[in-house]
Formats: structure tokens, sequence, C-alpha cells
């Protein structure tokens, strides 16, 4: 589509996260670059430890600072985020930024009522007084689909539904008409249902507000249905970025590979999975010095990866570290060329 | 002869209530299910959270009381001994649980988690024992070594492997295997379900497989039943349910799974509202007053493919 007109919301530049543990610092999030444009859905895809929640915390310095070190620069609506201190930073959270986290039973406090925590940004961030931010709060849980915005108001988070309590989450974050949302795993304790119709508001409320959305989640399903651009995050890099369209019909890094074809897929039937050897590394010992996933593919010649691996722009906007993803072939694919 | 037969099985939970904590009234969390497991065979138990699926797995395994029904297994009656604590039944039915960091007791050697259920029903020496802990641990992909360390030295996927290698140490019959990769990553759980697989063919297993992930039960299982509302809504073979569901739920259920092809984005999301209006319109006709479901009938002249529908 149109990805060079599309004007730029936040560019993450050579962002590195570390975290202190036992007097050394390891990081998390190691060297990575990022454009978000306005109005759009970008997802950030991994599996645990490969760092997609470090690297959404630390665009708002969400972390504890005691033990965190956040290096590079976060550039939002051409104001600098990383140079600002904690009283500037508020001024940005909950009002230009919000977040949606996974579990909405921890995130949204469980003595306050709903309409009060809804109404809470909109107390830091706007001159409203109590009536218009009330008439604000009934707009927005009717916006997100609530049946009967006028009870749940005055409800608490406990006696709402999971579902229920991930749209009042929602409401929240949207309270500000925020130009950015961050939404980290926001239907990985939702049932199945439950998520669709989750995601379906998130996508329909995204195209009315025209605000960003950063997803991160581990379930490729979900970054399929909803994003316009995806990044594949392992051990701390971006391995693979590039439209949806790009990554999902030409996956090209073998660990995007690897991940497409370990999903039991509802469509078609196959005897064995494609399982991808040993773990994600932590943090403390990661290898840092080459490609990061050989040790995972060990069938592969130490010939084809580069020492400092680079991204290659296989096409436009399309990029993939390292140059394995040139030879790279499945285990078991060798194994039937041995047999013919 | 079924291994495994399960008729009209009831589960209820009390409700307390006043200060004197008195019953006040019931949960019904199961309410009256049938099926069967075949030798050899995965049943999957599907169902959203609070449908009653683990309840089930619960009350097979004898940790919940039974409000009614039977459970028979290999053509015995068990459903009075099912509690009783060194029976023949408990040793050929086991467990494998969800959460991999609280399945395991972080204070013993992988050595003595799996030796655990040896050391109840076998008099081995400490050689023999050591021989089968050493086999068990080959079987699922971990070397004799792993023995001697903690669990937490351990990642999650190894984790559940052990859990794994626990759940066959009694050679049993039947594994109930309560969501076993869903706090799992995607390539792990890969890892994981490989070796359940392998594990069923060489040790001649049953599964019962519950899961709320449709994806990994079509791969896991030859039979599904699907679960709402403490009932069966439909039950049958793999490809009863995925080629031909008929009930509101089940065909909800299986457009809400997000795909990963990318070319069907627009028209995934156009089913699933149209089957959302549809589950709103004619939720009527699918169920009973207050919800309940059915009794299953069969699908046309299908003998496998069962619906609850009136």
């Amino acid at each position: 589509m149109h990805v060079q007109e599309q004007e730029l919301l936040l560019q993450i530049k050579d962002l590195r996260t570390s975290f202190r543990i036992e007097g050394k610092y390891h990081a998390a999030v190691d060297g990575i670059n990022l454009d978000i444009h306005k109005d759009e859905v970008f997802a950030i895809v991994g599996e645990s430890g490969s760092g997609k929640s470090a690297t959404a915390l630390s665009i708002t310095q969400l972390h504890n600072m005691n033990f965190t070190r956040i290096e590079g620069d976060v550039i939002f609506d051409g104001t600098n985020l990383a140079e600002m201190n904690d009283r500037q930073l508020n001024k940005v959270r909950g009002k230009d930024i919000s977040m949606i986290f996974q579990d909405p039973l921890t995130a949204l406090n469980p003595l306050l009522k709903v309409g009060f925590q809804i109404e809470e940004p909109l107390v830091y961030h706007t001159n409203y007084n109590a009536a218009q931010r009330k008439s604000r709060a009934i707009e927005l849980l009717t916006a997100v689909g609530m049946v009967n915005p006028e009870l749940t108001y005055n409800q608490l988070p406990h006696e709402l539904s999971g579902g229920m309590r991930q749209r009042a989450m929602i409401a929240v974050s949207l309270a500000c008409n925020p130009k950015l949302v961050i939404a980290d795993e926001p239907t990985t304790a939702l049932d199945v249902t439950i998520q669709a119709q989750i995601l379906d508001l998130l996508r329909k409320l995204q195209k009315e507000m025209k605000s960003s959305i950063i997803l991160i989640t581990h379930d490729l399903g979900v970054v399929a249905e909803m994003a316009d651009r995806v990044a594949v995050m392992y051990a701390g890099q971006i391995v693979e970025v590039g439209t949806a369209r790009q990554v999902f019909k030409n996956p090209s890094h073998p660990y995007t590979r690897s991940l497409l074809a370990s999903i039991p897929n509802v469509g078609e039937n196959m005897h064995r999975l494609n399982a991808i050897q040993g773990v994600v590394p932590s943090i403390r010992d990661m290898e840092r010095e080459g490609c990061r996933f050989s040790h995972r593919i060990p069938w592969m010649s130490a010939g084809t990866h580069e020492a400092k691996p680079t991204y290659h722009e296989i096409s436009p906007g399309h990029k993939v570290l390292c140059t394995c993803y040139q030879h790279f072939y499945f285990e078991n694919e060798t194994r039937k060329e041995g047999d013919k | 002869m079924a291994l495994l037969e399960v008729k009209d099985l009831k589960v209820y939970y009390p409700i307390r209530g006043g200060i004197l904590g008195r019953i006040v009234g019931h949960v019904k969390a199961v309410d009256g299910v049938n099926f069967t497991v075949e030798e050899r065979q995965t049943v999957g138990l599907i169902g959203e959270s609070g449908s009653g699926k683990s309840t089930i797995g619960k009350a097979i395994l004898g940790l919940v009381p039974l409000a009614g029904g039977t459970i028979h297994f290999n053509g015995e009656d068990i459903t009075r001994y099912i509690g009783k604590n060194r029976s023949a039944y408990r040793k050929s039915v086991q467990m494998i649980f969800q959460d991999v960091h609280s399945s395991l007791n972080a204070k013993k050697r992988v050595l003595d988690v799996i030796a655990e259920p040896i050391r109840n029903f076998e008099n081995l020496t400490k050689g023999e024992e050591r021989k089968r802990i050493d086999e068990l641990l080959a079987i699922v992909g971990l070397s004799s070594d792993d023995a001697a360390k903690y669990p937490h030295e351990f990642s999650g996927g190894q984790r559940q492997r052990i859990g794994v290698a626990r759940a066959i140490a009694l050679k049993p019959k039947l594994i109930v295997a309560d969501e076993p990769v869903s706090a799992l990553d995607l390539s792990i759980q890969a890892q994981v379900l490989n070796y359940m697989k392998d594990v069923q063919e060489e040790l001649g297993l049953s599964y019962l497989f519950i899961s709320h992930d449709l994806g990994v039960v079509k791969h896991m299982c030859e039979y599904l039943t699907i679960m709402h509302n403490s009932r069966f809504v439909e039950v049958g073979q793999r490809e009863d349910i995925y080629n031909d569901p008929v009930h509101i739920y089940t065909r909800r259920l299986i457009t809400a799974i997000p795909s990963t092809d990318i070319d069907l984005k627009e028209e995934n999301e156009a089913k699933r509202n149209a089957l959302s209006d549809e589950y709103n319109r004619e939720y009527d006709n699918y169920y009973k007053e207050g919800g309940k479901v059915y009794d299953l009938r069969p699908h046309g002249d299908s003998k496998t493919h069962f619906v609850a529908m009136p």
C-alpha cells in the first residue's frame, strides 16, 4: 500500500534496555530500530524472553529504573522521550501514549469503581469538570460495547467477566484520545470467542480514532488478523520486519519460518509438528556475537551465518537479519533428500 | 469394550452461606455427560473457562466427589473405589498438569519427583529404580544426568517433559492431560506434543486431552467433545466436528480461531460477525430455558456425530 506516504509517529533508534542482575547489566533489548506510522497497527511478535514486552515498556520508561538502564532515542511526535524525566513523562503517559495490559484483573484497581478508573486520566490530563468526565466515561463504556454503561460505571472490576474487564481496560486507555496505544498481550488471558470480540473491537476503535496500536503478542494468528506491519523478535533483536502480507506470505528468517511451522493448524493434518530445538537463551548467558538463532538450527553450517549480522532488504520495507535465511531448510527436509 | 466408560456423570460443588457455612445451593459444574475412551485413543475435551472440562478430569481421577453417574474402567465399576488410595485404578490413571511451575515439587530432585509414584506402588531396589528412571528420562528426551538436578534448573518445556515422565512411570493405561501445553511457548509446545504422541505409540496409552485450543486438539485427538454450560453440545470424530460443525457454539468456536492465512482476514471477520448475530438471534433454538443444553442426538444418520439439539 502507501508505505512511503505514511507519516511517522514514533521512531525508536538503537534502543538498548538492560536489567541489572547480580551487579551486572544484561541487555534484554539489544539495539532495536523501529518506525511506527500514524494510523497503523504494528505487531511485535516473539516467544517469552524475546524482549518484546521490555521494548514496549521502554517507550514510556515504565520499567523500575532502579535496576534498568535504557539507552537510545525514542522520538515520539517530534520530542525525544528518552531525554525526559518522570514528571515530563507523566504528561505523556495515559494521554498521548496509553497501555492495555494482559491481565485486567491485576491492572485495574479492585477497590475503585470502573467509572472512577476511566475518569482518572481525565482528571490528570484535561480540564473537564465532574459532569463532563462522567459523560465522557459513559460515552467510552458505550463505545467499547458495554450493554449497560450506566450500570457498569458504578460497578467494581470483580463484578465483571474477563472479557468485560478487558473492555473496561480499553475504555481507560482510550479516555484521552491517545495517539498511540500499546497493547501488551491484550487477549492472552481470554477465551477464544471473547478474544475474537476484543480484537474486532480494537480494530474498529483504531479505525475510528485514527490512532496507532503497538500490539505485543506471541500468537501469530492474532498478528495476521490484526496487524498492518510486523516485527519478529528473537533474543532482544528484531530478526524480521515487514508488512503483515510480506511476513506471512514470504516468511524468510529461519525463526519466523520455524514458528509458523510449529503451529498445530486447524486447516491441515500432519503427524508431527515442527518443533524448534533448544530454548530461547536467558539474557545472562546469551551469545552476543554472530547470529543468535544459530544454535537452534545447528544443522546449518557456520558459513551460512554472518559474523556480524546485518539487515538485508528483500523487498521494499521487508528486512531480514543475517544471511542464513538465504540457505535455510528444515532439518527433516534433508532427511527426505537423503532417503531418495 | 471401552477402556473408560463414563455414564451420566454429575459433579456439583456446594455453595456455602451464612455464619455456619451451611450448604445453601449447588453449582452444577458437570451435569450429566456420557463418553467413552477406547484403548490407544485420544479424546479431546474442549470448552471455555468455566465450562466444567477440568472438573470432568478431576472426577475421573477421583479428586472430587461425584453427585451422580458411574465410571467403568476396563468393564469394572470403579465409582465406589475411585478415591481409595492404593487401588489398581489409581495406578492405571495418571495426570499431566497445566502449570509446570507448581506441579513439580521445587524441593525434590527430578529423580525423586519421577520416583514418587514408583515408590508408592512398587518395591524396587535402588538400582532397579534408577534404571527405570533413566529409561523414563530417555523416553522424554532428557539425559540420565538430569535426574540429579532440581526442577528450577529446567526450562518450561523440559519441566513439562518431566511431568510426562512422571505420569508414565507406572505404565498407566490412561492419562488425563489438563491443558498440558497452554502455558508453553509455541516452539516448546510443539516439542511436548511430539513427545506425548511418541509416548502414546510406545506404551499404547489413551489420553483424555483437555484444552481450549482447537488447533492443538485437532492435532492430537481423533475424537472430540465440545462442552458448554456443564454439558456436551457436540461430540464426534475429528472430521465430523471440523468439517461439519452443527451446533452454533461449535461453529462460533471454530470461526473464532485467528488464522495465519492473511488472505482470509476479511472473510473470517465477516463470518464471525454473521455467526455472532445468528448466535444472539437464534440462541433460544439451541438452548433450553436458562441456557441449559439439550440432550445429544445423532446428527442425520451418523453413528459417530452427535449434537445437542431439540
